[in-house]
């Protein structure tokens, strides 16, 4: 299927809270959703026959300077097509709805998006630091993000 | 597996036990680098190990995003080590597609050759480590004696035997050195009967079938939810290949197999399958490169591109076949000489999502043999 | 004991007119025959965190064989006397290293390989969870620079290692 049948799919199931089809210069191209609606929407990426997306290539979050993001790159193994979703969430409390209900592959991804950006995934079935120490402070790959002097007494 | 339930219960009823905490690494001799787990045991019996990683994690993302895309490239080099040169060249695909650099075809026919060459050394390492942990100590160095000879053979290219920094976006660094093709024939003509002769050594063995049939079994369905990639999706029986489904540089000119899974020794997707999958890749690797070096052309090995070049804003995702999956680079460019978001998406990482959930109920000897069948590297995990 | 000609010189000569080399005894000092003792046979600790570990993997295999220095691998560090640090340290690992070297029984050596274990590699500039040298942490004898380095340097840094070794004073007084 074109990404653009998948965006009016997605658009006649969802209505507003799928916001628009970044296309051009985005390589699979990527459906804007709102955040609340994750969940929903990954189920019927996933189980209708139609777009049998059962394969989550990659979930990753992202510093836009003015807000964070999060983009999942999703593939279907059965029809042989690719889409990208993506969430903006505030730079204050970001959260959304995880999915590793749906795509058992995300938990560890989602960790990591915790760990670097701080993204708060709820309903997870276990959000914890995953490549930093557990007393690690401050998110890194923040923008913002200051390096600490000394961690345990260790120059860093 | 559930023999194994059935003698837990029996003991647990007959005598009063409790449940031990042990903890396994993150040094330990077996572990493919600094893993740990924590594992929680009834005796031998694991009622529960929970991967914890983290212990190489040296922030490359936020690297990349200091660094100009050309200076990045030897930080892929350390991404996954034993096949530096599939990652380096996974990096430059994404950074080509990007940017919309077309590669000189010599320079795609080198690159085949280099990440299959690759391929067939990473793959001894991951054999004779896994049966290192096996306890069979001699295929490690019959394994290391024949990677030596591709180290050689690297080292006739870029100088170097483990971190090759040779992609360039845009090409190659260097053309093939003159005897270059002759001493590849060599290799290939020496390395095949090898094969064979591990087949002999040890992988019929009766002990190590024993210790990897039917241990930690994913089923296909099981495999692609959990993000699986590579010879550990091929190995459920899935047969998806990158190479063959999603097909870049010169691979469509290319024949080969693609190695699945077949339930040969015990149930489809146990760990004896996930090693005969890397054990016939080789011999499929070998195919490719006699074909790639029967074809390459004359020309030239890297495309004009400006030093510190700007690619235009734009996000592009690049995956590629590395010997542990799936190597995916996300790139976000907003048209500075930087990246803006350089994610890499790993084999490794992500298959240890499945480690939990398969390793309920084994004894603690099969978290080794799980932990080797499915190939992890820690640095692809942790970056 | 060996009447290897090449060790019977480095002792003092034996006295005059007492017993000939076919009689298989060294004399010589209790120092150098410790010292002999211990670099001969240096148990080193598998430690690999990243790439470094890979060619120290090698080169303890087929081609560059350490075992015929005596350098066998041990798993575990209260076997081990020498932790060849092969690989990054990161502050998660920084405890782990110094809680594995408090567990190697004395006489105990550490040699750091590699650029990441000299003083953070390529790593030094932008990262921010790389310990910049191992020695911030635990005391070096021997730096074996290179990324990685090649098994000739790991081996040369073992021999220099064993040059370490056998200049060391066991019986001296203390001053």
């Amino acid at each position: 299927m074109e990404p653009k049948d998948i965006f009016d799919a997605l658009k006649a199931r969802f209505g507003d809270a799928v916001a628009e089809l970044q296309g051009e210069a985005f390589r699979p191209p990527f459906v804007v959703v709102s955040p609340k609606s994750v969940l929903d929407v990954a189920r019927f990426l996933r189980d209708d026959p139609g777009l049998a997306f059962d394969s989550l290539m990659c979930l990753s979050g992202v510093d836009y300077k003015d807000r964070l993001a999060v983009a999942y790159h999703l593939h279907s193994l059965r029809a042989k097509h690719r889409i990208g979703i993506k969430v903006f969430l505030p730079r204050e409390a970001p959260s959304l709805p995880s999915v590793d209900a749906v795509w058992p592959a995300a938990n560890f991804m989602e960790r990591e998006a915790y760990d670097m950006y701080g993204i708060v995934f709820e309903g997870s079935k276990d959000l914890r630091r995953i490549l930093l120490p557990e007393d690690w402070e401050g998110h890194p790959l923040r923008k913002d993000y200051k390096y600490p002097e000394f961690y345990h007494g260790i120059k860093v | 597996m559930s023999a194994v339930d059935a003698k837990a219960q029996a003991r647990t009823e007959a005598l009063p036990t409790t449940e031990m905490t042990i903890n396994m690494g993150p040094q330990h001799p077996s572990t493919h680098g600094v893993l740990r787990v924590e594992l929680r045991t009834d005796g031998e019996v694991v009622s529960n190990a929970r991967p914890d990683v983290g212990y190489l994690h040296r922030g490359l993302e936020k690297i990349g995003e200091r660094l100009t895309y050309a200076q990045f490239m030897p930080f892929t080099d350390r991404l996954d080590y034993l096949a530096g040169m599939n990652c380096n060249c996974a990096y430059a695909w994404a950074v080509e597609k990007l940017a919309n650099i077309e590669v000189p075809e010599r320079a795609e026919y080198i690159r085949v050759i280099v990440c299959e060459l690759n391929r067939i050394s990473s793959h001894l390492i991951s054999f004779g480590s896994f049966t290192a942990d096996m306890g069979a100590f001699t295929p490690f160095l019959y394994s290391i004696r024949e990677r030596e000879r591709v180290n050689d053979l690297f080292e006739d290219i870029c100088g170097n035997r483990l971190t090759y920094n040779y992609a360039r976006i845009g090409g190659v660094s260097g053309d093939l050195p003159p005897d270059f093709i002759e001493k590849t024939k060599e290799f290939l003509d020496y390395f095949e009967p090898k094969i064979d002769e591990y087949n002999e050594l040890i992988s019929y063995n009766k002990i190590f079938v024993n210790r990897l049939a039917n241990i930690a079994v994913v089923s296909a369905a099981e495999a692609v939810a959990y993000g699986l990639t590579g010879p550990n999706l091929r190995g459920s029986g899935v047969a998806f290949d990158l190479r063959r489904d999603e097909p870049y540089s010169v691979y469509p000119k290319l024949d080969f197999k693609v190695c699945v899974g077949t339930g040969e020794r015990g149930k489809l997707g146990d760990c004896f399958d996930r090693y005969m999958v890397r054990i016939n890749e080789m011999r499929e690797s070998i195919k490719i490169v006699r074909q790639a070096i029967a074809q390459i052309p004359e020309g030239p090995v890297l495309a004009k591109v400006p030093r510190l070049f700007k690619p235009a804003a734009a996000e592009v995702y690049v995956r590629t076949e590395c010997p542990r999956g799936e190597t995916g680079f996300y790139l976000v460019s907003d048209g500075t000489v930087n990246p803006y978001r350089l994610k890499i998406r790993t084999g490794s990482f992500v298959s240890m999502n499945i480690f939990e959930p398969i390793t309920k109920g084994l004894m603690i000897a099969d978290i080794v043999a799980v932990i080797g069948s499915l190939d992890i590297i820690l640095p692809e995990i942790d970056r | 004991m060996s009447h290897d000609p090449a060790h019977a010189a480095s002792a003092p000569a034996a006295v005059p007119g007492s017993i000939g080399p076919e009689a298989n005894i060294l004399v010589g000092k209790a120092d150098w025959f410790m010292n002999w003792s211990r670099k001969s046979s240096l148990w080193y600790l598998l430690f690999a965190t990243a790439c470094c570990g890979i060619e120290l993997m090698q080169t303890g295999a087929s081609r560059y064989d350490l075992d015929r220095f005596g350098a066998v691998f041990r798993a575990t560090p209260r076997q081990a006397d020498l932790m060849i640090v092969a690989g990054t340290i990161t502050h998660k690992m920084a405890e782990r290293v110094k809680r594995l070297y408090d567990q190697m029984p004395e006489p105990k050596y550490v040699l750091s390989m590699g650029s990441c274990a000299n003083t953070g590699g390529p790593f030094y500039k932008d990262s921010y969870c790389v310990v910049k040298g191992v020695d911030l942490i635990i005391p070096v004898d021997v730096y074996v620079p290179g990324c990685p380095p090649r098994p000739e340097a790991l081996i040369d840094g073992i021999m220099k290692l064993q040059k370490i070794i056998m200049q060391k004073r066991n019986f001296a007084a203390k001053a």
